[in-house]
Protein backbone atom coordinates (compact mmCIF):
# COMPACT_ATOMS: atom_id res chain seq x y z
CA UNK A 1 0.00 0.00 0.00
CA UNK A 2 2.64 2.30 1.00
CA UNK A 3 4.27 1.08 -2.36
CA UNK A 4 1.46 2.33 -4.40
CA UNK A 5 1.83 6.02 -2.27
CA UNK A 6 5.28 6.34 -3.06
CA UNK A 7 4.69 6.24 -6.42
CA UNK A 8 1.97 8.14 -6.62
CA UNK A 9 4.25 10.91 -4.93
CA UNK A 10 6.94 10.38 -7.18
CA UNK A 11 4.87 10.98 -10.38
CA UNK A 12 3.47 13.78 -8.83
CA UNK A 13 7.25 15.20 -8.30
CA UNK A 14 7.88 14.40 -12.23
CA UNK A 15 4.91 16.32 -13.21
CA UNK A 16 5.73 19.41 -10.92
CA UNK A 17 9.32 19.66 -12.54
CA UNK A 18 8.25 19.56 -15.81
CA UNK A 19 5.73 22.47 -14.75
CA UNK A 20 8.03 24.50 -12.93
CA UNK A 21 10.40 24.43 -15.96
CA UNK A 22 7.19 24.95 -18.96
CA UNK A 23 5.57 27.87 -17.06
CA UNK A 24 7.22 31.66 -17.83
CA UNK A 25 5.33 32.95 -14.35
CA UNK A 26 7.92 33.13 -11.98
CA UNK A 27 5.97 33.24 -9.60
CA UNK A 28 4.27 30.46 -10.34
CA UNK A 29 7.82 28.62 -11.11
CA UNK A 30 8.59 29.72 -6.99
CA UNK A 31 5.21 28.54 -5.51
CA UNK A 32 5.46 24.96 -7.69
CA UNK A 33 8.86 24.45 -6.35
CA UNK A 34 7.72 24.96 -2.76
CA UNK A 35 5.25 22.18 -3.59
CA UNK A 36 7.81 20.15 -4.77
CA UNK A 37 9.75 20.29 -1.78
CA UNK A 38 6.62 18.97 -0.33
CA UNK A 39 6.52 16.22 -2.05
CA UNK A 40 9.90 15.21 -2.03
CA UNK A 41 10.08 15.64 1.82
CA UNK A 42 7.00 13.39 2.29
CA UNK A 43 8.96 10.95 -0.65
CA UNK A 44 11.99 11.10 2.35
CA UNK A 45 9.94 10.20 4.98
CA UNK A 46 8.39 7.33 2.71
CA UNK A 47 12.22 6.23 2.20
CA UNK A 48 12.75 6.05 6.27
CA UNK A 49 14.60 9.42 6.20
CA UNK A 50 12.48 11.24 8.75
CA UNK A 51 15.35 13.62 9.56
CA UNK A 52 15.93 14.41 5.89
CA UNK A 53 12.47 15.11 5.47
CA UNK A 54 11.86 17.22 8.28
CA UNK A 55 14.72 19.23 7.14
CA UNK A 56 13.91 19.38 3.61
CA UNK A 57 10.61 20.43 4.47
CA UNK A 58 11.75 23.55 6.93
CA UNK A 59 14.00 24.48 4.54
CA UNK A 60 13.01 23.78 1.20
CA UNK A 61 9.05 24.35 1.52
CA UNK A 62 9.76 27.40 3.90
CA UNK A 63 13.46 29.48 3.51
CA UNK A 64 14.14 28.44 -0.03
CA UNK A 65 10.39 29.75 -0.99
CA UNK A 66 11.10 33.07 0.96
CA UNK A 67 14.22 33.89 -0.28
CA UNK A 68 12.98 33.35 -4.07
CA UNK A 69 10.04 35.53 -4.20
CA UNK A 70 12.48 38.39 -2.31
CA UNK A 71 14.82 37.77 -5.11
CA UNK A 72 11.77 38.39 -7.99
CA UNK A 73 11.08 41.02 -6.07
CA UNK A 74 14.02 42.46 -6.90
CA UNK A 75 14.04 41.83 -10.48
CA UNK A 76 10.67 41.14 -12.08
CA UNK A 77 8.77 37.63 -11.87
CA UNK A 78 7.90 37.45 -16.23
CA UNK A 79 10.62 35.13 -18.34
CA UNK A 80 11.15 36.16 -21.43
CA UNK A 81 10.14 33.29 -24.30
CA UNK A 82 12.92 32.42 -26.18
CA UNK A 83 13.37 32.48 -29.73
CA UNK A 84 15.11 29.58 -31.64
CA UNK A 85 15.00 25.90 -31.84
CA UNK A 86 15.73 24.17 -28.79
CA UNK A 87 15.51 21.06 -30.27
CA UNK A 88 19.32 20.33 -30.15
CA UNK A 89 18.63 20.75 -25.83
CA UNK A 90 15.94 18.50 -25.96
CA UNK A 91 17.65 15.59 -27.46
CA UNK A 92 20.59 15.95 -25.66
CA UNK A 93 18.66 15.96 -22.18
CA UNK A 94 16.36 12.92 -23.67
CA UNK A 95 19.48 11.04 -24.74
CA UNK A 96 21.19 11.31 -21.67
CA UNK A 97 18.29 10.49 -19.56
CA UNK A 98 17.73 7.28 -21.17
CA UNK A 99 20.98 6.67 -20.79
CA UNK A 100 20.78 6.89 -16.82
CA UNK A 101 18.34 4.82 -16.64
CA UNK A 102 19.87 2.21 -18.59
CA UNK A 103 22.67 2.94 -16.24
CA UNK A 104 19.92 1.96 -13.57
CA UNK A 105 19.16 -1.79 -14.16
CA UNK A 106 22.57 -2.70 -12.75
CA UNK A 107 21.90 -0.85 -9.58
CA UNK A 108 20.50 -3.15 -6.32
CA UNK A 109 16.90 -2.70 -6.70
CA UNK A 110 15.09 -0.62 -3.72
CA UNK A 111 14.93 -1.62 -0.31
CA UNK A 112 18.08 -4.54 -1.12
CA UNK A 113 19.44 -5.50 2.20
CA UNK A 114 22.72 -6.65 0.55
CA UNK A 115 23.40 -3.64 -1.57
CA UNK A 116 27.34 -2.38 -1.44
CA UNK A 117 25.99 0.42 0.28
CA UNK A 118 24.81 -1.66 3.39
CA UNK A 119 28.37 -3.31 4.02
CA UNK A 120 31.13 -0.56 4.35
CA UNK A 121 30.82 1.11 7.29
CA UNK A 122 26.72 1.74 8.32
CA UNK A 123 26.63 -1.37 10.37
CA UNK A 124 29.64 -0.38 12.19
CA UNK A 125 27.55 2.91 13.34
CA UNK A 126 24.52 1.23 13.96
CA UNK A 127 26.28 -1.66 15.75
CA UNK A 128 28.75 0.72 17.85
CA UNK A 129 26.60 3.56 18.64
CA UNK A 130 24.96 2.37 21.88
CA UNK A 131 28.19 1.12 23.40
CA UNK A 132 30.23 4.35 22.76
CA UNK A 133 27.51 7.17 22.50
CA UNK A 134 24.51 6.05 23.53
CA UNK A 135 21.78 7.99 21.94
CA UNK A 136 18.68 6.94 20.14
CA UNK A 137 19.42 8.76 16.99
CA UNK A 138 22.04 7.28 14.76
CA UNK A 139 21.46 10.13 12.60
CA UNK A 140 22.59 12.20 15.31
CA UNK A 141 25.39 10.29 16.70
CA UNK A 142 26.96 10.12 13.16
CA UNK A 143 25.85 14.09 12.02
CA UNK A 144 27.66 15.38 15.62
CA UNK A 145 30.61 12.49 16.59
CA UNK A 146 31.35 10.37 14.22
CA UNK A 147 31.45 12.59 11.36
CA UNK A 148 31.94 15.51 13.08
CA UNK A 149 34.69 16.72 10.95
CA UNK A 150 32.33 16.99 7.82
CA UNK A 151 29.36 19.21 10.10
CA UNK A 152 32.16 21.31 11.01
CA UNK A 153 32.81 22.07 7.30
CA UNK A 154 29.40 22.16 6.29
CA UNK A 155 28.82 24.80 9.63
CA UNK A 156 31.65 26.78 7.52
CA UNK A 157 30.07 26.40 4.54
CA UNK A 158 27.00 27.90 5.44
CA UNK A 159 29.26 31.04 7.12
CA UNK A 160 30.80 31.18 4.01
CA UNK A 161 27.79 32.02 2.17
CA UNK A 162 25.88 34.15 4.35
CA UNK A 163 29.26 36.73 4.20
CA UNK A 164 29.11 36.28 0.88
CA UNK A 165 25.09 37.54 0.45
CA UNK A 166 26.18 39.87 3.00
CA UNK A 167 28.98 41.68 1.18
CA UNK A 168 26.95 41.53 -2.43
CA UNK A 169 23.92 42.69 -0.78
CA UNK A 170 25.82 45.60 1.17
CA UNK A 171 27.01 47.50 -1.18
CA UNK A 172 24.66 50.91 -2.00
CA UNK A 173 22.42 49.98 -5.07
CA UNK A 174 23.51 52.00 -8.43
CA UNK A 175 19.97 53.79 -8.26
CA UNK A 176 18.91 57.09 -5.83
CA UNK A 177 17.73 55.27 -2.39
CA UNK A 178 14.10 56.04 -1.30
CA UNK A 179 12.38 56.35 1.81
CA UNK A 180 10.96 52.55 3.06
CA UNK A 181 7.50 52.59 1.17
CA UNK A 182 4.44 50.82 2.27
CA UNK A 183 5.74 47.62 1.59
CA UNK A 184 7.80 47.73 5.22
CA UNK A 185 4.21 47.64 7.02
CA UNK A 186 4.28 44.15 6.04
CA UNK A 187 0.63 42.48 6.02
CA UNK A 188 -0.84 44.28 9.27
CA UNK A 189 -4.03 45.73 7.24
CA UNK A 190 -5.27 41.70 6.32
CA UNK A 191 -7.27 40.73 9.40
CA UNK A 192 -6.81 36.82 8.38
CA UNK A 193 -3.11 35.92 8.36
CA UNK A 194 -2.65 38.35 11.48
CA UNK A 195 -4.81 36.39 13.86
CA UNK A 196 -3.40 33.02 12.31
CA UNK A 197 -0.24 34.47 11.92
CA UNK A 198 0.09 35.57 15.89
CA UNK A 199 -1.48 32.03 16.57
CA UNK A 200 1.33 30.58 14.92
CA UNK A 201 4.33 31.92 15.49
CA UNK A 202 5.11 31.03 19.27
CA UNK A 203 4.50 27.54 18.54
CA UNK A 204 6.40 27.19 15.66
CA UNK A 205 9.13 28.60 17.39
CA UNK A 206 8.20 26.64 20.75
CA UNK A 207 8.45 23.50 18.01
CA UNK A 208 12.02 24.42 16.67
CA UNK A 209 13.69 24.47 20.13
CA UNK A 210 12.01 20.97 20.78
CA UNK A 211 13.64 20.00 17.77
CA UNK A 212 16.84 21.48 18.53
CA UNK A 213 17.04 19.73 22.45
CA UNK A 214 15.38 16.34 21.59
CA UNK A 215 17.46 15.83 18.25
CA UNK A 216 19.48 12.89 20.57
CA UNK A 217 16.32 10.91 20.98
CA UNK A 218 14.18 11.60 18.12
CA UNK A 219 14.66 13.20 14.81
CA UNK A 220 15.77 16.36 14.40
CA UNK A 221 18.74 18.55 15.66
CA UNK A 222 20.72 22.02 14.74
CA UNK A 223 20.34 22.07 11.47
CA UNK A 224 16.39 21.60 11.40
CA UNK A 225 15.66 23.39 14.52
CA UNK A 226 17.91 26.66 12.77
CA UNK A 227 15.57 26.41 9.81
CA UNK A 228 12.27 26.17 11.95
CA UNK A 229 13.36 28.81 14.27
CA UNK A 230 13.82 31.43 11.36
CA UNK A 231 11.08 30.24 9.44
CA UNK A 232 9.07 31.40 12.24
CA UNK A 233 10.69 34.57 12.51
CA UNK A 234 10.50 35.69 8.79
CA UNK A 235 6.58 34.93 9.22
CA UNK A 236 6.60 37.49 11.79
CA UNK A 237 8.58 39.80 9.45
CA UNK A 238 6.45 39.30 6.71
CA UNK A 239 3.33 39.99 8.78
CA UNK A 240 4.59 42.84 11.25
CA UNK A 241 6.87 44.48 8.60
CA UNK A 242 10.74 43.58 8.58
CA UNK A 243 11.20 47.11 10.52
CA UNK A 244 9.24 45.40 13.63
CA UNK A 245 11.33 41.97 12.92
CA UNK A 246 14.75 43.46 13.60
CA UNK A 247 13.49 45.15 16.42
CA UNK A 248 12.88 41.51 17.92
CA UNK A 249 15.78 40.23 16.68
CA UNK A 250 18.87 43.09 15.34
CA UNK A 251 20.99 42.81 13.34
CA UNK A 252 23.92 42.61 15.52
CA UNK A 253 22.28 39.75 17.37
CA UNK A 254 21.96 37.90 14.52
CA UNK A 255 25.16 38.35 13.04
CA UNK A 256 26.26 37.20 16.34
CA UNK A 257 24.87 34.03 16.26
CA UNK A 258 26.46 33.18 12.71
CA UNK A 259 29.83 33.74 13.95
CA UNK A 260 29.28 32.78 17.75
CA UNK A 261 27.29 29.45 16.26
CA UNK A 262 30.29 28.74 14.13
CA UNK A 263 32.91 29.58 16.87
CA UNK A 264 31.26 27.34 19.60
CA UNK A 265 31.68 24.33 17.43
CA UNK A 266 35.43 25.03 16.72
CA UNK A 267 35.94 25.77 20.10
CA UNK A 268 34.43 22.44 21.70
CA UNK A 269 37.14 21.17 19.18
CA UNK A 270 40.50 22.91 20.32
CA UNK A 271 38.79 22.24 24.07
CA UNK A 272 38.80 18.32 23.45
CA UNK A 273 42.60 19.08 22.25
CA UNK A 274 43.60 21.14 25.42
CA UNK A 275 42.28 18.29 27.25
CA UNK A 276 44.40 15.65 26.00
CA UNK A 277 42.31 14.28 23.66
CA UNK A 278 42.24 14.35 19.27
CA UNK A 279 39.95 17.49 17.56
CA UNK A 280 36.57 16.52 17.97
CA UNK A 281 36.80 13.96 20.12
CA UNK A 282 34.33 14.41 22.99
CA UNK A 283 35.34 11.49 24.85
CA UNK A 284 37.43 13.65 27.19
CA UNK A 285 35.42 16.64 27.69
CA UNK A 286 33.73 14.56 31.02
CA UNK A 287 34.76 11.87 33.44
CA UNK A 288 32.93 8.85 31.69
CA UNK A 289 33.69 9.04 28.04
CA UNK A 290 29.87 7.80 26.95
CA UNK A 291 28.82 11.36 28.70
CA UNK A 292 31.49 13.16 27.19
CA UNK A 293 30.17 12.48 23.99
CA UNK A 294 26.39 13.09 25.08
CA UNK A 295 27.40 16.98 26.47
CA UNK A 296 29.88 17.34 23.18
CA UNK A 297 26.92 16.51 20.70
CA UNK A 298 24.63 19.10 22.81
CA UNK A 299 27.08 21.43 22.53
CA UNK A 300 27.78 21.36 19.09
CA UNK A 301 24.03 20.72 17.86
CA UNK A 302 23.19 24.30 19.79
CA UNK A 303 26.34 25.35 17.69
CA UNK A 304 24.83 24.46 14.39
CA UNK A 305 21.38 25.81 15.82
CA UNK A 306 22.84 29.06 16.25
CA UNK A 307 25.16 29.32 12.54
CA UNK A 308 21.80 28.05 10.79
CA UNK A 309 19.25 30.22 12.24
CA UNK A 310 20.95 33.21 12.32
CA UNK A 311 22.59 32.65 8.68
CA UNK A 312 19.27 31.91 6.97
CA UNK A 313 17.94 35.23 9.07
CA UNK A 314 20.34 37.57 7.84
CA UNK A 315 20.64 36.42 3.91
CA UNK A 316 16.23 37.14 4.31
CA UNK A 317 17.09 41.13 6.10
CA UNK A 318 19.76 41.70 3.57
CA UNK A 319 17.44 40.59 0.88
CA UNK A 320 14.67 42.24 2.21
CA UNK A 321 16.41 45.69 2.96
CA UNK A 322 17.61 45.67 -0.61
CA UNK A 323 13.75 46.06 -1.53
CA UNK A 324 13.50 48.95 0.62
CA UNK A 325 16.25 50.95 -0.79
CA UNK A 326 15.70 50.37 -4.47
CA UNK B 1 6.63 -10.21 -8.60
CA UNK B 2 7.76 -9.47 -12.09
CA UNK B 3 5.89 -6.21 -11.73
CA UNK B 4 7.37 -5.15 -8.43
CA UNK B 5 11.02 -5.83 -9.61
CA UNK B 6 10.96 -3.33 -11.81
CA UNK B 7 9.03 -1.26 -9.72
CA UNK B 8 12.28 -1.13 -7.36
CA UNK B 9 13.91 1.26 -9.85
CA UNK B 10 11.11 3.21 -10.36
CA UNK B 11 12.77 5.59 -7.90
CA UNK B 12 16.13 6.22 -9.72
CA UNK B 13 14.01 6.40 -12.92
CA UNK B 14 11.85 9.40 -11.38
CA UNK B 15 15.76 10.34 -10.50
CA UNK B 16 16.75 10.33 -14.07
CA UNK B 17 13.83 12.46 -15.21
CA UNK B 18 14.00 15.23 -12.74
CA UNK B 19 17.71 15.33 -12.93
CA UNK B 20 17.46 15.94 -17.02
CA UNK B 21 14.30 18.22 -16.05
CA UNK B 22 16.68 20.08 -14.56
CA UNK B 23 19.44 20.24 -16.44
CA UNK B 24 17.23 21.00 -19.61
CA UNK B 25 15.85 24.39 -17.19
CA UNK B 26 19.82 24.97 -16.51
CA UNK B 27 21.06 24.96 -20.45
CA UNK B 28 17.74 26.13 -22.17
CA UNK B 29 16.48 28.96 -20.49
CA UNK B 30 17.81 32.34 -20.52
CA UNK B 31 16.37 33.70 -17.74
CA UNK B 32 18.73 33.60 -14.71
CA UNK B 33 16.51 32.63 -12.03
CA UNK B 34 15.05 30.21 -13.96
CA UNK B 35 18.29 28.60 -14.21
CA UNK B 36 18.65 28.60 -10.88
CA UNK B 37 15.65 27.40 -9.73
CA UNK B 38 16.87 24.38 -12.44
CA UNK B 39 19.71 23.84 -10.29
CA UNK B 40 17.86 23.58 -7.45
CA UNK B 41 15.51 20.63 -9.11
CA UNK B 42 19.01 19.12 -10.20
CA UNK B 43 20.20 18.82 -6.72
CA UNK B 44 17.09 17.55 -5.20
CA UNK B 45 17.24 14.90 -7.85
CA UNK B 46 21.18 14.22 -6.33
CA UNK B 47 19.20 14.08 -3.11
CA UNK B 48 16.71 11.53 -4.29
CA UNK B 49 19.31 9.32 -5.72
CA UNK B 50 21.30 8.95 -2.18
CA UNK B 51 18.06 8.69 0.30
CA UNK B 52 16.61 6.21 -2.44
CA UNK B 53 20.19 3.89 -1.95
CA UNK B 54 19.17 4.42 2.18
CA UNK B 55 15.98 2.07 2.24
CA UNK B 56 16.34 -1.34 3.47
CA UNK B 57 13.35 -3.32 2.59
CA UNK B 58 11.59 -4.37 6.51
CA UNK B 59 13.88 -1.07 8.12
CA UNK B 60 12.38 1.81 9.89
CA UNK B 61 14.29 4.86 10.61
CA UNK B 62 17.79 4.64 12.39
CA UNK B 63 16.34 5.62 15.79
CA UNK B 64 17.21 3.48 18.62
CA UNK B 65 14.38 1.72 20.35
CA UNK B 66 14.96 0.39 23.98
CA UNK B 67 14.05 -2.56 24.70
CA UNK B 68 13.24 -3.24 21.39
CA UNK B 69 15.55 -6.34 19.47
CA UNK B 70 16.82 -7.31 16.05
CA UNK B 71 15.27 -4.16 14.58
CA UNK B 72 16.36 -3.57 11.10
CA UNK B 73 17.48 0.09 10.23
CA UNK B 74 17.97 1.83 7.49
CA UNK B 75 21.25 3.41 6.55
CA UNK B 76 22.03 6.17 8.46
CA UNK B 77 25.14 7.75 6.44
CA UNK B 78 23.36 8.94 4.08
CA UNK B 79 20.76 11.01 5.45
CA UNK B 80 23.82 12.47 7.13
CA UNK B 81 24.94 13.50 4.34
CA UNK B 82 21.86 15.01 2.35
CA UNK B 83 20.52 16.28 5.55
CA UNK B 84 24.06 18.51 5.82
CA UNK B 85 23.86 19.04 1.79
CA UNK B 86 20.04 20.73 1.59
CA UNK B 87 20.73 23.66 4.40
CA UNK B 88 24.61 24.16 2.12
CA UNK B 89 22.29 24.00 -0.88
CA UNK B 90 20.21 26.74 0.40
CA UNK B 91 22.96 29.13 1.84
CA UNK B 92 24.68 28.50 -1.76
CA UNK B 93 21.27 29.18 -3.76
CA UNK B 94 21.21 32.43 -1.54
CA UNK B 95 24.21 33.55 -2.67
CA UNK B 96 23.32 32.87 -6.20
CA UNK B 97 20.28 34.75 -5.82
CA UNK B 98 22.26 37.52 -4.65
CA UNK B 99 24.73 37.69 -7.95
CA UNK B 100 21.32 37.85 -9.71
CA UNK B 101 19.76 40.54 -7.89
CA UNK B 102 23.34 42.80 -8.51
CA UNK B 103 23.38 41.91 -11.92
CA UNK B 104 19.91 42.79 -12.70
CA UNK B 105 20.61 46.37 -10.94
CA UNK B 106 23.35 46.74 -13.29
CA UNK B 107 22.12 45.53 -16.52
CA UNK B 108 18.17 46.21 -15.73
CA UNK B 109 17.56 42.65 -17.36
CA UNK B 110 18.55 38.92 -16.03
CA UNK B 111 17.97 37.53 -19.74
CA UNK B 112 21.69 36.11 -20.54
CA UNK B 113 21.79 37.08 -24.36
CA UNK B 114 20.57 40.82 -23.12
CA UNK B 115 23.37 41.10 -20.90
CA UNK B 116 25.40 39.91 -23.78
CA UNK B 117 24.68 42.13 -25.98
CA UNK B 118 24.59 44.71 -23.48
CA UNK B 119 28.56 43.68 -22.95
Amino acid sequence: MIFIFAVFLLTLLVITAIAIVRTEDLFVAVMLTSIFSLLMAANFFILDAADVALTEAAVGAGVTTVIFLCALALTGDREKPRQGSRWITFSTVGVLALLIIYATFDKPRLGDPDAPVHQHVAPWYLEKTPEYIDIPNVVTAILGSFRGYDTLGEVFVVFAACIGVLFILGVRPPRKAVALSDKSKGLRHHLIPQVVGRLLIPFIVLFGLYVQFHGEYGPGGGFQAGAIIATGIILYALLEGEANALRAVPRKVLLGMVVGGAMLYGAVGVVCMLMGGAFLDYSVLASDPVFGQQLGILIIEAGVGMAVCGALLSIFHAFAAREGLS
Amino acid sequence: MKLLELLGYFNYWVFAIILTVGLYAVISKTNLIKKLIGLSIFQSAVFLMYITMDKVEGGTAPIIQAGVENQIFSNPLPQVLILTAIVVGVSTLALGLAMVVRISECYGTIEENEILDAD
